[in-house]
């Protein structure tokens, strides 16, 4: 994960005739709104500084408007940008030849998009087989390389429907599945989940996840929802107005906003299952030394903490040693520790507010 | 009134007109010049031609020449395969047998021949010219205008270069059907693929596909329905045209209308004219069927 597959660098889109002269304006302060009105240009992307680690997931997450589904057309060249760089293992994107471009998307990149964008007259096989049909590979193979990843994504049986007669959950398995299809490295996936129902979606990323552990795609994911960014996302970037606000891991993100735009965002997450173990250890003090009479579980430093918590709860003890890697122990949590790290910042305001009343 | 306009100048009170001399020179310069040009292309053109008439006259002869019941099961079996509606194919059965009942049989198959003949010509002249025509707005633009010029001139005028070109005959009503019968497949081929779905292409052209197979395997099938629908209306614009190149010597049932016309057979008249009506109705609803039929894909069919 340490190698890097795709990098952006200096990205600018600037939607209007003159983008290119307009890009010198904004590179000299003009913002978003003077753009519009002394110029009639749309700011969509500024500045764009990124590197996707390859064989990781990178979440790019914004509100609506934001540029998310900008960007992510940048990786793939369905969009062209205004100035700057996008280069996919090794290779620089804008340099190519039409050509180039057309054997870059047939094997190298593939895209899942939010409303599914399937070809409706094509039967669930040939929707899935269409990237193989694309490549010009023969009929046989097409219905092979198409089925084996139909049943991977839970659709065997359905081969000879067309779209119309699926749930949208299973539309977005047949997205997936034409996607899978062309064994690309890089899988884009714009809000791919988005347009389903919550439990469908979580379902669906779970699905993702399952294929990713065995995969290990470089897989770009554009969504506008936070809890969606913090499961998936290796790596999460914020995007905000076209540019970048913050980019980290989740936890990162979650215990250090970067301001308070990204601090309301980030209020009202589940910390028990972003926060690892490792991050609020103490580490001075391996629990062995510290009280041998009690005992502990152990747990690899990666746990996050309501998993922690369940298993303490389980064992019936209130400390846990932490352990790397290699399974060497390099610190020690308690149980208040685990709670006080699983407490929202609103959660932990209002106990504050209580004790320091009852203090009074 | 008069007297209110009395002092004005007389290029007030009355049209500014082209002196009657020079009105005169300038249509015979015309003429002359057109009819220079159509002796020295007319055998060309008529020549270039040619092939198209041997097809349509073979094919003719087969439909008058092979036994009629042969013809009438090929037809009604046709219309069953591409609606799959028991109406439709007994109506059409019903209709064909009083056609021939009242002696419209030859008539009605130089009538079928000649629009089926041209209705696949204005399909394969029109069509590339749609698609040509979504592809660019400029080409769309310089066409529009062009077409809709076509869509309101008054049928009879079609004849007039055609006739001063070629004469009167086959070949010319042919041409005239056909420039008739193109404006809508030729527009409705454009509006159909402007109107594919953007996410779709978008899909189409992220898997990489060329020009060529987003062509075939995503808006020509998408856009199918429109395109049926504007085939749809060429045949029926080639049957109205039909008749009225029936002036010029194209055979069928407009000619019995036309000697109707001229001689006041009521009831021959009427006859050919319901003809006409039936081929009207089983042509269109034959296509349309059709054109739903293939479009079963978007039903949602839960369960
Ligand atoms: N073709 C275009 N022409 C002009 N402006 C555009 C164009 N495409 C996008 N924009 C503008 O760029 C900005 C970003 O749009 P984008 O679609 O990337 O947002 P998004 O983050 O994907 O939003 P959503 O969550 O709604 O999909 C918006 O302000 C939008 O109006
Ligand atoms: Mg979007």
């Amino acid at each position: 994960m340490a190698e890097t597959a795709i990098q952006i660098r200096h990205l600018y889109k600037i939607f209007g005739g003159n983008d290119r002269a307009m890009v010198e304006k904004v590179k000299q302060g003009l913002s978003k709104s003077d753009l519009l009105a002394e110029h009639g240009h749309v700011l969509g992307l500024k500045d764009i500084n990124i590197d996707m680690p390859a064989g990781g997931i990178q979440v790019v997450m914004g509100l609506s408007g934001s540029g998310k589904s900008t960007l992510i057309r940048h990786l793939n060249r369905l969009i062209e940008p205004s100035a700057g760089e996008v280069i996919v293992e090794g290779e620089d994107v804008l340099k190519m030849s039409e050509r180039q471009l057309r054997d870059f998307r047939r094997h190298k990149i593939s895209m899942v998009f939010q409303r599914f964008a399937l070809l409706p007259h094509k039967t669930v096989v040939d929707n899935v087989a269409y990237g193989l049909h694309v490549m010009g590979k023969s009929k046989a193979e097409q219905r092979q390389g198409a089925s084996r990843w139909i049943e991977r994504v839970g659709l065997a049986g359905y081969e000879d429907n067309y779209p119309a007669q699926l749930s949208g959950g299973m539309q977005q398995r047949v997205g997936l599945a034409r996607a899978l299809a062309t064994d690309a490295d890089i899988l884009l996936m714009d809000e791919a989940f988005s347009a389903l129902d919550p439990l469908i979606r979580t379902d669906m990323q779970s699905v993702l996840l399952d294929l990713q552990k065995e995969l290990s795609k470089t897989i770009v994911f554009i969504t506008h929802d936070l809890d969606e960014a913090l499961r998936l996302g290796d790596r999460i970037a914020i995007l905000r107005d076209g540019e970048i606000v913050q980019q980290g891991t989740g936890q990162e993100i979650v215990l250090d906003p970067a301001d308070d735009y990204i601090s309301s965002f980030v209020r009202e997450v589940n910390r028990g299952r972003v926060i690892e173990a490792g991050t609020i250890m103490d580490s001075t003090q391996p629990a062995a030394t510290a009280n041998p009479s009690s005992e502990a579980i152990s747990v690899p430093e990666n746990t996050v903490l309501e998993e922690v918590a369940r298993r303490m709860t389980e064992e019936g003890v209130d400390r846990a040693e932490v352990t790397d890697k290699s399974g060497k122990t390099v610190g020690s949590v308690d149980i208040h520790a685990v709670m006080a790290g699983m407490a929202t910042p609103v959660l932990k305001d209002a106990i504050e507010d209580a004790g320091e009343s009852r203090a009074s | 009134m008069e007297s209110v306009f009395k002092g004005l100048p007389s290029w007030m009170l009355e049209f500014p007109q082209i002196a009657g001399r020079d009105l005169r020179l300038l249509s015979r310069n015309i003429d002359q010049h057109y009819r220079a040009f159509s002796r020295a292309w007319g055998d060309s053109i008529e020549s270039f031609f040619r092939p198209l008439l041997d097809f349509l006259l073979w094919f003719e002869n087969l439909l008058i020449h092979t036994p009629w019941w042969i013809v009438l099961a090929v037809i009604v079996a046709i219309v069953w395969f591409a609606s799959r509606s028991i109406k439709i194919t007994i109506g059409t059965l019903v209709a064909l047998v009083l056609i021939g009942m009242f002696g419209m049989w030859e008539d009605t198959m130089s009538t079928l021949s000649i629009i089926t003949v041209c209705t696949f010509l204005s399909i394969l002249i029109g069509m590339p010219i749609g698609i040509a025509m979504s592809r660019s707005d400029k080409l769309q633009a310089a066409i529009n205008p062009i077409l809709d010029v076509m869509q309101t001139m008054p049928s009879f005028v079609y004849l007039i270069p055609i006739v001063m070109l070629l004469g009167i005959g086959i070949i010319p009503g042919l041409i005239v059907v056909v420039i008739y019968a193109m404006p809508p497949i030729i527009r409705l081929t454009n509006l159909g693929i402007r109107l594919v779905d953007k996410e779709v292409l978008e899909a189409a052209n992220a898997f990489g596909s060329s020009g060529w197979q987003k062509l075939i395997e995503v808006q020509l099938p998408l856009s199918l329905p429109t395109i049926m629908a504007g085939i749809n209306q060429t045949i029926m614009m080639a049957l109205a045209m039909v008749v009225v190149a029936s002036l010029i010597g194209v055979r069928g049932l407009g000619q019995p209308v036309l000697q109707a016309i001229t001689n006041q057979y009521f009831t021959q008249g009427v006859l050919n004219g319901m003809a006409i009506v039936a081929i009207a109705i089983i042509f269109d609803r034959t296509s349309q069927a059709y054109g739903k039929r293939l479009q079963r894909h978007r039903e949602a069919s839960h369960g």
